[in-house]
Parts: structure tokens; C-alpha cells; sequence
């Protein structure tokens, strides 16, 4: 009997549809594969060992960005995420009001300008005020990666108060609760898989920049990126391949985590 | 009753302006405000060792694409300059291209899975696209790197006695670009094409036309939206792309980004570098309205 006809069929186009996804995994397996190489060589397998995770552990750099990469992805995604539920509770469920337009602008752009732009904006900016206040720590990157953090943090959590039901925060009103208590009572409760989302998601976009922190860091004070890109100028051994798969842990997890948060239903 | 709705509303801006002060204080002070002093900048003269000096000049914008011989005073395009733009116009476009054949046949088959699938496939396809930029890089160059996995096996299968040289090269570049910005072709097309009306396809097929025709004439036209969206995307990054041709240029096939950083380094002229990114930055917001355009056109269309 003749196969039945598929409309849906292209010639060729699943093959390409896997090659893609073939395309796509292939490098990142390889990368964790030789994580685990017990011999220098980052493509001659030689045997399953940890040392270089060990060596890893033990680098005094790497702990040192490792460190600093968290603290600042930490400050990042809360001050992101708390300026960014206040945004949203101010943009969402309102009519159009004055200077909008403006607001989604001002919001949204760290999306729309190239990085390399904002990070030579930053160094300009800050390189002013380093010169005028004499300060070089750690406030600037924390500071620059919340900027850039707001949209992520704000998308899903003005997604979320988008779908929500007004009618419990109505029945809260008519019960003569005060905004506050509505806010902490209902709406909050609901909103916390948003939030949670959006701080998710700007902790690992803090954690995985590299060309901001590139630009606005002062002498030593390099994240675990920036750390990477440095030595990839030297002969590199599975050392990076080991910070890169613990990396990596770290962001599949947290976007898995995060596509499950937002499935979550109100 | 009407002058309590109108308190009412003026306590209703104060509260929404309150509540949108943090975010915008800190945007204003790491964003926006940044982006208006390098503007300033674009005008002022370099110091001698970085910086600037407060002398108003245009000479930065004329040296975007401009020179004057340092002999005779002459003044000529700046090859130099125009080169690296037309190296990182040409990448771009070649990246956005390849995208798009790999791309498009991908989206097309998530699109014509089970529903149930759908999902799952279209994960595999957002996981590599939220993971460490830098890291899908560095996965790419220790593939094709001379001491590479390629290279190596390659050379232990006897085909070849000498690696190729893969790395610092235009393909590397275009290899990187393709592999880390590939999934933001994917995602518009898959949103449009998941909408495709499959019973249009059907009649075409009953009134005889082939699958290419079908192709190109039924199913094209339908996800076009998607098709210029996914194109954007990735043209706008990969313009303005500083990592991958640093990590698989090697410093020698310099693009825009890195132009733009040289005058922050060993070029020690900041109002060049600043005027080289506001012009980077003009060109991508005119790429963003053609696919706020298209995205306009989607909305329309799908209703």
C-alpha cells in the first residue's frame, strides 16, 4: 500500500532540522566530554579523571572571579528584580499615560543598544566619575550589571500580572483592605513565580556577561568570564573546559527551572 | 464627585511615577545617561593618553570614515576604516544567511511536530541560546582550533599530515557568529510558522502544485514576518558583535566592535571610539524599526 501523502512533508528539511540540532550540541558535549581528559590536551582523550576540576578548585584566580561573579550576580538580580516588580506594577493594568512610550524606551534599552556600545558608555562615564570620587570597587559592576538586568527581570514578571485575574484584588477593595494589604495579601502570593522567573533569569544573564564587565572592571577585578577570555590567549588545558561545564550546570538549571516557573498557572 | 475623581487620578500618576523611580534612576544612571555623554564626547578632543580634553571638535566623525595624509595633508577615505566596515557589513549578512538555511527547514519542522513535541523541541533550541555566550564560543573554537578535535582526529585518521587552519580566519568568524546567534532565527520564524494554516497547503497540493511551489509560493509568503524578524535579530547582534570575532578572529579580522574598542586600548582616542559607537548604535535602531515594522505587519496579519 501507498504511503498516504504527507502535506507537511519537505524534502530534505529534517535532515537539515537535525544536523542543526546535531550542530547545536555536538561542540557544548564535546566541551564537558574533555572536561573529564586526565591528559593536558583539550582534543586527545587520555583517560576519565577530576584534576581538573581539582586544579580548578585549587586556583586561586579562579575562586577569587568566582567569588566576585556571584556577588555581583547576587546584588544584580535583587535590586534588578525589586526595581523591576515596582516597574511593572506601575506599567501594567493602567491606561496609557503620559511619557509611556518613553518608559518602555528607557526600560527596554539595554535590550536594543549593541553591548559594545553600552560597555564603552559605561567606561567613559564611570572613568569620570572614578577620577572625580577616587572610589574603584565593586559598586560600579554591581550598578552597571542591575542595568542591564531590568529587562529581564521586568518581561516575565509584567507577563505574569498580565495574565492575572483582577477580580480576588477587587473582592480585597470592596472588603476595605488598604492598597498595601492587597498588594501583600493577593497579589503578591500570586506574583512570586514571576518574580522568581525574573530573578532567575537576570542572575544568569549577570553571571554570563562578558563585555560589559570587560569594559567597566578596574584592575583586578575580573568575573569568572572575564577571567576566561583572558586566558584563552595562552595555551589553554581542560581547566577552562572544567569552569565552563560547572558554568554551564549553573545556567541549564536555572533556564529548566525558569521555562517551569513561568508554566506555572495563576 | 468630579473633584475627587480628579485627585483620585493626580494620586494615582503620583503613585505610578513613585513606583517607577528606582528603575529609572538606576537606567538613567547606567544606561541612558552614559549613552548622551558619549554623544558629547563624539565632540571633544582626545588627550594624549586616553581621555578627553574639553575642546569642542569634530574631527572624531570625520575620522569615522575619513583620513588626512599625514604627509602632504590630503584628505582621503580611510581604508583602513571602511575595510573593517565592509568586513563586518559582509560577515553580518553572511552569518544572517546562513542562519537562515539552517534555521528556517529547522523552525519548519518543530513547527510540524505533534503539539505535545512542540515544546520539548523548541527547549533544546532556547537551552544553548541562554547559556554562556563566551563558553558556546570557546565550545566552537577548541573544535576547529589546529589542535583541535577536528584537526586531531583528522590527522590520526591519516587524511591530512598538517592541521588546516580553520581558526582566525573570515569562516571562524562566520562559524562562531552562526553557532551562538542561530537560535534568535529559529524563534521568530517557529512563531509565525506555528500559526501556518496547514489546509491552505492542502489545496495548493489539490490543485497540483509541487512541493517547491508550495514552498515558495504558499508557505514564504505566510511566515515572511517571521523570516525578516529572524533575519534582524540576528543581523543587529552579529554587527555589532565584540567576543566571537576577538576569540575566532584572533585580533586580525577585526570588526566594528572591536575597532570601537582599539580606541579605548592602545588607540588612546576616545571621541573616535565614541563616534564609531554612536554610529554602530544608528545603524542597528534603523535595522530595529524595519523589525518593529515587520513584527507590526505579524500582529496585523494574525490579528
Amino acid at each position: 500500500m501507498d504511503k498516504a501523502f504527507d502535506v507537511r512533508k519537505q524534502t530534505g528539511f529534517t535532515t537539515i532540522a537535525m544536523a542543526c540540532f546535531a550542530m547545536l550540541y555536538m561542540p557544548i558535549i564535546l566541551l564537558v566530554i574533555y572536561s573529564f581528559n586526565a591528559g593536558t590536551s583539550i582534543a586527545i582523550w587520555e583517560g576519565f579523571s577530576w584534576r581538573w576540576y581539582a586544579s580548578a578548585w585549587d586556583n586561586e584566580q579562579v575562586q577569587e572571579a568566582t567569588i566576585r561573579s556571584l556577588i555581583i550576580a547576587f546584588w544584580a538580580a535583587l535590586i534588578s528584580t525589586s526595581v523591576a516588580v515596582m516597574a511593572a506594577l506601575a506599567t501594567t493594568r493602567t491606561r496609557k499615560f503620559r511619557g509611556q512610550t518613553t518608559v518602555f524606551a528607557m526600560i527596554n534599552q539595554p535590550l536594543m543598544v549593541p553591548e559594545i556600545v553600552t560597555a564603552v558608555a559605561l567606561l567613559i562615564f564611570f572613568a569620570m566619575i572614578k577620577v572625580a570620587t577616587g572610589y574603584t570597587g565593586l559598586l560600579y559592576l554591581i550598578i552597571a550589571h542591575s542595568a542591564f538586568c531590568i529587562p529581564f527581570a521586568y518581561l516575565p514578571i509584567r507577563a505574569r500580572l498580565q495574565g492575572m485575574d483582577l477580580s480576588l484584588e477587587q473582592a480585597a477593595a470592596d472588603l476595605y483592605a488598604t492598597p498595601f494589604q492587597i498588594f501583600r495579601r493577593i497579589t503578591l502570593p500570586q506574583l512570586w513565580p514571576g518574580i522568581l522567573a525574573g530573578a532567575m533569569l537576570a542572575f544568569v544573564i549577570s553571571l554570563d556577561d562578558v563585555v560589559i564587565t570587560e569594559f567597566v572592571k578596574s584592575a583586578g577585578q575580573d568575573t569568572l568570564p572575564t577571567y576566561m577570555l583572558g586566558q584563552l590567549r595562552r595555551v589553554v588545558t581542560p581547566e577552562i573546559n572544567a569552569i565552563s561545564t560547572a558554568l554551564l550546570g549553573i545556567s541549564i538549571t536555572m533556564v529548566v527551572a525558569f521555562t517551569l516557573l513561568s508554566k506555572i498557572k495563576t | 464627585m468630579a473633584e475627587l475623581s480628579i485627585t483620585e487620578a493626580k494620586r494615582q500618576t503620583r503613585n505610578r511615577w513613585l513606583l517607577l523611580a528606582p528603575a529609572l534612576i538606576i537606567l538613567i544612571f547606567a544606561a541612558s545617561g552614559p549613552l548622551l555623554i558619549t554623544l558629547v564626547y563624539s565632540f571633544l578632543s582626545p588627550g594624549d593618553f586616553g581621555g578627553v580634553v574639553w575642546e569642542f571638535s569634530t574631527d572624531a566623525w570625520f575620522n569615522v570614515v575619513m583620513e588626512r595624509d599625514i604627509f602632504d595633508d590630503t584628505l582621503g577615505w580611510s581604508d583602513a576604516h571602511l575595510s573593517i566596515f565592509w568586513r563586518s557589513v559582509k560577515l553580518s549578512l553572511l552569518t544572517t544567511l546562513c542562519c537562515l538555511i539552517v534555521g528556517f527547514p529547522t523552525a519548519y519542522f518543530i513547527a510540524t511536530r505533534p503539539k505535545k513535541q512542540r515544546d520539548m523541541w523548541m527547549l533544546l533550541i532556547i537551552i544553548p541560546f541562554w547559556t554562556n555566550l563566551l563558553i558556546r564560543t570557546f565550545a566552537i573554537l577548541e573544535l576547529i582550533r589546529n589542535e583541535g578535535v577536528i584537526n586531531s582526529a583528522l590527522i590520526a585518521m591519516g587524511v591530512i599530515d598538517e592541521p588546516i587552519q580553520m581558526l582566525f580566519t573570515e569562516f571562524s568568524i562566520i562559524l562562531g557568529m552562526v553557532y551562538v546567534y542561530l537560535p534568535l532565527m529559529v524563534l521568530p520564524i517557529y512563531a509565525s510558522m506555528e500559526r501556518l494554516d496547514f489546509s491552505l497547503v492542502e489545496a495548493a497540493y489539490d490543485l497540483y502544485a509541487t512541493r517547491l511551489k508550495v514552498l515558495r509560493r504558499v508557505i514564504l509568503p505566510l511566515v515572511k514576518p517571521g523570516v525578516i524578524a529572524g533575519s534582524i535579530l540576528v543581523f543587529v547582534p552579529s554587527l555589532g558583535a565584540y567576543v566571537t570575532p576577538r576569540v575566532m578572529g584572533g585580533g586580525n579580522q577585526l570588526m566594528i566592535g572591536n575597532l570601537i574598542e582599539l580606541q579605548f586600548g592602545q588607540g588612546r582616542n576616545w571621541p573616535l571610539g565614541a563616534a564609531l559607537s554612536i554610529t554602530l548604535l544608528a545603524i542597528v535602531m534603523v535595522a530595529l524599526m524595519a523589525y518593529v515594522r515587520a513584527a507590526g505587519e505579524e500582529e496585523v496579519r494574525h490579528g
